[in-house]
């Protein structure tokens, strides 16, 4: 299998593909070596972009042809000029950041829509394996022990929603990823989602900013506030 | 020799020297106009049959065009061997690349070393100051008697950088991709401080005369090296100084006196005593100067993402270094904010060395896999083979 097929065989990959309008004009926050990216250009048409932390995996995408940003999700988001994407994707990420509240408001400046996917620390295994060994549980969205894991801010689905209402942000859909199988639709408020969903796919808005259907002609009312980028 | 409206080649089939008749004199950003213009150039490889593969390299303050192929004065190969060359990522099998001498170099094109046609004495401090700008518009003349209408790429690392965002300002739609290595849109105050230092050394030399040295037979060539002396510190970090020098001496013991004791003065003055000999002192003046007017930012009402409007549609690779203190990452950050509030197609990665500046010059492979991705990814998009 190639990276390409890899990434076509990736369940989340799938539905954010599925969510994702053709055409649109896309940030992948933390892209790696840029497979969503070069998977969301080739099915859908889109105008990418990426911000990735490491050289090698910019490097990469480097040699795929698409243009990406060294940089962290915590720092360099502030660097993306207002409404200059369609969507901001942060696959896996946000329980990672620093400042979830503030990354997540960020996206939701970048873009009109941000798609989130984050690990569910409510998913039953997750709570029986805390329950059964006391011990930070370890399961297969969450494989890294508490001492080397990335997640420094880790949520149930139940507390994402609610921080969500916090920030008067928008859940347009949800999907739950369980076991490798493909993405279901969920009501991601009801309490029986925060038992059984592994991973969770969310397409947020900010209402009245959200509104818009078509894509806009161009990337003109994206070009900068003289206060912003002027030196 | 060919003659063609205006122009006169004198060109071997790897460049030469073009010369721009009176019609076609260069306007310079000082409002002056510099007339019977002279570029010196070198090119590798073959224009391709629908002229799409021209890769035009912007060398660096005392870089020149023989990017490729050993210098004439010093014999040394090529300034740029791990990035040019058959097999890399500009690769004369695949790429048609030009490089020329900067106006206001000493190289064969056009500076203060040339002869003022007024006069018939060189030129020195009455050639008018110019600009990156003004180099930039000097190759788009090169560029277009060479029948190129669009490059394919323009690279360059510091001052040769700042040339390629120059290009994206002025001449976008001549541009299908653009690589700016580490460099910055304008000059620091720490960068012309670093710079006045070298012109007052060259300027207190009392040979320099005024700047007109050449006239009176003889070369400010202390204050020329003091130049480059202290410019070379710019150019490495601290961590590459000490790795390579340390406190090492020369001898056994010291001299108890002023002569080269540590490995590290006897390597600058070395540095300085072989400058002298392929550089001239009043380009030095020129074109330390030209860096310190640029502002790219200031050009475009304060925004450097303005200056990139037009750009959109070039895809743009910029790379710094951690440790390059002269060009910093902040710098090279700023251009990709300014490029992305432009909607430029902007990449961009910081490269992990302690060699500093000049680590765009060495064998750094994370930088050549970056350039040549890139490079290779775009040549598909371009359609070359």
């Amino acid at each position: 299998m190639n990276a390409f097929e890899a990434a076509q065989a990736r369940e989340d990959f799938h539905e954010i593909l599925r969510l994702v309008r053709p055409g649109a004009r896309v940030l992948d926050i933390g892209c790696g070596e840029g497979a969503l990216l070069e998977l969301l250009a080739r099915e859908k048409g889109i105008d990418g972009r990426g911000l990735e932390i490491s050289p090698l995996g910019v490097s990469a995408c480097l040699s795929r042809g698409l243009a990406v940003v060294q940089g962290d999700a915590d720092r360099d988001l502030a660097d993306f000029p207002t409404r200059a994407f369609d969507y901001a994707i942060l696959s896996q990420t946000l329980q990672a950041v620093r400042e979830p509240r503030v990354v997540l408001n960020e996206l939701l400046r970048i873009a009109d829509r941000a798609i989130v996917s984050l690990p569910n620390f409510g998913y039953w295994k997750v709570r029986l394996s805390l329950l059964a060994t006391g011990r930070m549980p370890m399961t297969g969205s969450l494989p890294e022990p508490w001492y080397s894991t990335p997640n420094i801010h880790l949520c149930t689905l139940r507390d994402f929603t609610e921080l969500c209402a916090d920030l008067g942000v928008r859940v347009e859909a949800s999907s739950a990823l369980s076991d490798g199988k493909p993405a279901r639709p969920m009501e991601s408020a009801r309490w029986i989602e925060n038992w059984r969903a592994e991973q969770a796919i969310f397409l947020l808005s900010r209402p009245g900013s959200g509104e818009r259907t078509a894509p806009p002609a161009s990337y003109d009312r994206a070009a900068p506030k003289d206060d912003l980028f002027a030196r | 020799m060919s003659r063609v409206a205006g122009v006169t080649h004198m060109v071997g089939t790897d460049g030469g020297l073009i010369r721009f008749g009176p019609d076609r004199s260069l306007r310079l950003d000082s409002g002056a106009h510099l007339a019977g213009l002279e570029i010196a150039y070198r090119t590798y490889g073959q224009l391709n049959a629908d002229r799409s593969n021209a890769v035009l390299i912007c060398h660096a303050l005392t870089g020149d065009q023989h990017v490729a192929s050993p210098h004439p004065v010093t014999g040394k190969p090529g300034w740029w061997p791990r990035v040019v060359g058959p097999g890399k990522a500009i690769d004369p099998d695949r790429h048609f690349i030009v490089c020329s001498n900067v106006v206001g170099g000493c190289m064969g094109s056009t500076g203060p070393s040339s002869t003022d046609p007024l006069t018939g004495q060189p030129y020195g401090l009455a050639f008018p100051v110019i600009t990156i700008a003004d180099m930039v518009r000097a190759q788009a003349m090169l560029i277009d008697a060479l029948g190129i209408d669009t490059l394919f790429a323009v690279v360059g690392g510091s001052m040769g950088g700042m040339q390629v965002l120059q290009w994206a300002a002025d001449y976008p739609e001549r541009l299908f991709s653009a690589v700016c290595i580490a460099a910055a849109a304008r000059h620091s105050a720490q960068n012309i401080a670093f710079h006045e230092v070298g012109r007052q050394a060259i300027m207190a030399d009392p040979d320099w005369r005024g700047g007109d040295y050449a006239q009176l037979g003889v070369r400010p060539e202390k204050g020329l090296a003091v130049a480059r002396m202290s410019a070379h510190i710019t150019y490495l970090s601290e961590a590459a100084l000490q790795r390579k020098f340390g406190r090492e001496l020369q001898r056994d013991g010291l001299s108890w006196g002023f002569d080269a004791d540590f490995q590290v003065e006897s390597y600058l003055r070395h540095q300085g005593a072989a400058f002298v000999d392929r550089f001239d002192a009043n380009s030095y003046l020129y074109i330390t100067r030209a860096m310190d007017n640029f502002d790219l930012a200031a050009a475009h009402g304060g925004s450097l993402a303005r200056a990139f409007t037009r750009a959109r549609d070039v895809r743009f690779c910029v790379l710094s270094f951690t440790s390059d203190w002269l060009y910093p990452t902040s710098e090279s950050r700023s251009i990709v904010r300014a490029l992305n509030a432009a909607a430029a197609r902007a990449s961009f990665v910081e490269i992990e060395s302690d060699k500093g500046h000049d680590a765009f010059l060495l064998d750094e492979p994370v930088m050549i896999g970056a350039l040549t991705g890139f490079l290779d990814a775009a040549g598909q998009a371009r359609g070359l083979t």
